[in-house]
C-alpha cells in the first residue's frame, strides 16, 4: 500500500494541479511586482505588468532569474517580505562562487518541511521509523530540511549531522535506524566503512536511504543498495527554491516527482532560452509559486534533464524529472568535446572501481589533457603487474568510448582522494584560458 | 612448502615507500626480503616478513591495499651454477617463472636464498625436491 503525506495533493488530477498553478502564479507575480523593485525593473524592461500574466501559459513571457541575479541582489535585493516576518536564512555551499542567502518566513519553512515529509513517506517512512539525518546541519539546507520532514512524518529523528563516521554507525546499529539521509558519496563511505568492519547487509537495520545534494549515477545507486542492503532514493532541491524536497523519488525509482503545487517546472534550451516541448532534454527552470520571503520566477537551475508526464505506478500525479544528466555550467569542454563528470563515474563503476575519483584537466602545449585519478581497491588489486596494466588499459578504453576523447588513468592509493561529507571536489581544471 | 609474500600497492612518489616501511617499523615487523616492481605512477612492493598475519593486519588498518601470494623459497648453494640448477629443474617440468628475487642474511652462510613466483608453487616445489634442491617454508623464513 502506497502511503502519501498529503494524498489529496500528491494524487490530485492534472487539471487540479494546473488550476493551483494558474492561481498561485498570478498571485506570486503580483507579490513580487509589489514588493521587489529588482523584479519590477526586470519586468518593466520587457514591457510586462502583472496583468500580462493570466496563468501558466503566460509564464514564458517572464524574464529568467539566474545565479548572477542572486549575486547582484545579495543580500536583500530579492527579499519580498519585511525582515520582521522572516524567521530563518539558509545559504548555498558556495562551491561555484559567492554564497547565496535565501530567506524564509514560518510559512515557507512549513511548506518546505511538508515537501521533505512527502519524500520520507514516499520511501515507506512512517512514525514507526527511525530516521538518521547525516546531512550537515547549519547553513546547508540538507540537515534542517530532512530533519523538519522527519518530524512531520513522526519518525524518531537522529540529528547526527555529517562527520564522525564511527559515531554514525554506532547510532545506526544501537538505535536501529531504518532510514538514512545524507549525500550519496557519504552513504557510500559509510557503506565502505561498515564493510571494513566486517558488517554484512543483514546486520545493518537500515531499509531505505534518501540521498541528494550531489550528482550520482544509477551504478552508484546499485553499489550503495548492495553494500547497505537498502533501497536508495534520490532527492532533489536547491537552496534558492527552499532546499531538498523540490522533487523526490517514489517506490518506482524512475525519476523524481516535482512538488508542482509549489514549483512550476519548465525545460528550456540553455543556449536560446526557448521553452522546449514535453519530453525534451534541456535545462530545468523553476518558478516558486508559494514562497513568501524569497520567491524566484523562472530560476535557471543549470541542471540538464527531462520531464516525464506519464502516469506513475505509485499513484502520484505530479510530473517526474530525470536524474540531472549534468549541469550546463559544470560541463567540461575538453578538446572541444562536452564531458560530464557523471559519464566518468558511470564507466568507473561499470569496470569495478570505486566512484571516488578526481578529474584533472590541464593544457600542455596548447592541447587539453584529461587525467582521471582512480583509487585502487582490494577487489582490483593483484600481485600481477601485467594484469593491473591490462585493467588500467581496459578502463582507459572504456573512458575513450564513453567520452569520445582519450583519457589517462592514474591509479592512486585508497582513500587518498578527499572524501566528502558535504560535496566532493571531482574536477580540478588547471587550464589557464 | 611455500612462503607467503605480501604485495602492497604504493604510489610512485616521494615518501610513499617510507610511509609504508614506517608502518612495519612501528609494529616491529622484520623484513626478510623485498622487491619492487614499478610503473611511472605506482609500484607493487613485494615483501617477505617474519610475521605475515600481523604485517597484513597493520597494513590493512593503515589503509594499504595488499594481497598475499604463495611463492617458492629456495636455498641455493652459493657456488657457480647454483641458480642454473634450480632454473633447469623448473624448465624440465615447463614451469614459467613470473619473477624472482634474492635475499641474504640466512643462517647458512654458504647458501643464497631466492624467491620464485610461479603459477603452481606446489608443483614447482615437488620438481625441485626431486632434484635434491632444498626449499624453505614460511616458518623457516620467519626464523632465519
Amino acid at each position: 500500500m502506497e502511503r502519501y503525506y498529503q494524498p489529496e495533493i500528491e494524487t490530485a488530477s492534472r487539471e487540479q494541479i494546473k488550476a493551483w498553478q494558474d492561481e498561485r502564479l498570478v498571485k506570486q507575480v503580483k507579490h513580487v511586482w509589489d514588493n521587489v523593485p529588482y523584479y519590477r525593473k526586470k519586468m518593466e524592461a520587457k514591457g510586462l505588468t502583472p496583468a500580462d500574466i493570466k496563468g501558466t501559459e503566460d509564464l514564458y513571457k517572464l524574464p529568467f532569474v539566474t545565479k548572477a541575479d542572486l549575486r547582484d541582489a545579495y543580500p536583500y535585493g530579492l527579499l519580498a517580505k519585511p525582515l520582521s516576518e522572516c524567521v530563518r536564512i539558509q545559504s548555498t555551499s558556495g562551491t561555484t562562487g559567492k554564497r547565496v542567502v535565501a530567506f524564509y518566513t514560518q510559512h515557507d519553512i512549513d511548506l518546505w518541511e511538508d515537501c521533505c515529509a512527502r519524500a520520507i513517506m514516499a520511501v515507506g517512512g512512517t512514525n514507526e521509523d527511525v530516521c538518521q539525518v547525516s546531512y550537515g546541519y547549519g547553513l546547508f539546507t540538507g540537515g534542517p530540511g530532512l530533519n523538519g520532514g522527519s518530524h512531520k512524518v513522526g519518525c524518531l529523528t537522529i540529528p547526527t549531522s555529517s562527520g564522525n563516521t564511527e559515531r554514525q554507525i554506532m547510532f545506526i546499529r544501537d538505535l536501529n535506524a531504518t532510514i538514512l539521509c545524507c549525500t550519496p558519496s557519504y552513504a557510500s563511505y559509510i557503506g565502505e566503512t561498515m564493510k571494513e568492519m566486517g558488517l554484512t547487509p543483514d546486520q545493518i537495520p537500515l531499509k531505505a536511504g534518501i540521498f541528494g545534494a550531489e550528482a550520482w549515477s544509477e551504478e552508484m545507486r546499485q553499489d550503495i543498495q548492495n553494500t547497505l542492503g537498502i533501497k536508495a532514493y534520490d532527492i532533489y532541491g536547491l537552496t534558492e527554491l527552499s532546499g531538498p524536497g523540490v522533487s523526490f523519488e517514489c517506490s518506482a525509482q524512475t525519476g523524481m516527482h516535482i512538488n508542482e503545487d509549489h514549483f512550476i517546472a519548465e525545460i528550456i534550451d540553455p543556449d536560446t532560452g526557448e521553452v522546449l516541448p514535453a519530453g525534451s532534454k534541456g535545462e530545468l527552470v523553476f518558478t516558486s509559486i508559494t514562497k513568501e520571503a524569497f520567491p524566484l520566477l523562472r530560476y535557471r537551475t543549470r541542471d540538464i534533464c527531462t520531464l516525464n508526464y506519464e502516469p506513475c505506478p505509485c499513484g502520484r500525479t505530479h510530473v517526474k524529472m530525470s536524474k540531472p544528466m549534468g549541469r550546463s555550467d559544470d560541463m567540461l569542454i575538453i578538446r572541444g568535446v562536452n564531458v560530464f563528470p557523471s559519464q566518468i563515474e558511470t564507466v568507473l563503476l561499470n569496470k569495478g572501481y570505486s566512484a571516488n575519483y578526481q578529474i584533472i584537466v590541464d593544457r600542455v602545449k596548447s592541447t587539453d589533457t584529461l587525467d582521471v585519478h582512480v583509487e585502487m581497491t582490494p577487489e582490483m588489486f593483484t600481485d600481477n603487474m601485467g594484469e593491473i596494466d591490462r585493467r588500467q588499459k581496459d578502463l582507459a578504453a572504456g573512458l575513450q568510448s564513453m567520452l569520445g576523447i582519450s583519457a589517462k588513468v592514474t591509479l592512486v592509493s585508497p582513500k587518498s582522494i578527499a572524501r566528502s561529507e558535504g560535496k566532493a571536489v571531482r574536477v580540478i581544471d588547471k587550464r589557464k584560458i | 612448502m611455500s612462503v607467503k609474500q605480501i604485495s602492497v600497492f604504493v604510489e610512485n612518489k616521494p615518501g610513499a615507500m617510507s610511509a609504508m616501511t614506517a608502518v612495519l617499523a612501528d609494529n616491529d615487523i622484520d623484513m626478510r626480503a623485498l622487491s619492487l616492481a614499478e610503473t611511472e605512477d605506482f609500484g607493487i612492493v613485494r615483501i617477505i616478513v617474519d610475521d605475515v598475519y600481523t604485517a597484513a593486519t597493520v597494513l590493512k588498518d593503515a589503509g594499504y591495499v595488499h594481497s598475499i601470494t604463495p611463492v617458492l623459497g629456495v636455498a641455493i648453494p652459493d657456488t657457480p651454477g647454483g641458480l642454473n640448477k634450480v632454473l633447469s629443474a623448473l624448465t624440465d617440468v615447463q614451469i614459467n617463472v613470473e619473477y624472482m628475487y634474492a635475499f641474504l642474511g640466512g643462517k647458512k652462510a654458504d647458501h643464497a636464498y631466492m624467491i620464485f613466483r610461479v603459477a603452481d608453487a606446489a608443483a614447482a616445489s615437488a620438481a625441485l625436491v626431486a632434484r635434491g634442491i632444498q626449499t624453505v617454508d614460511q616458518d623457516e623464513v620467519g626464523n632465519l
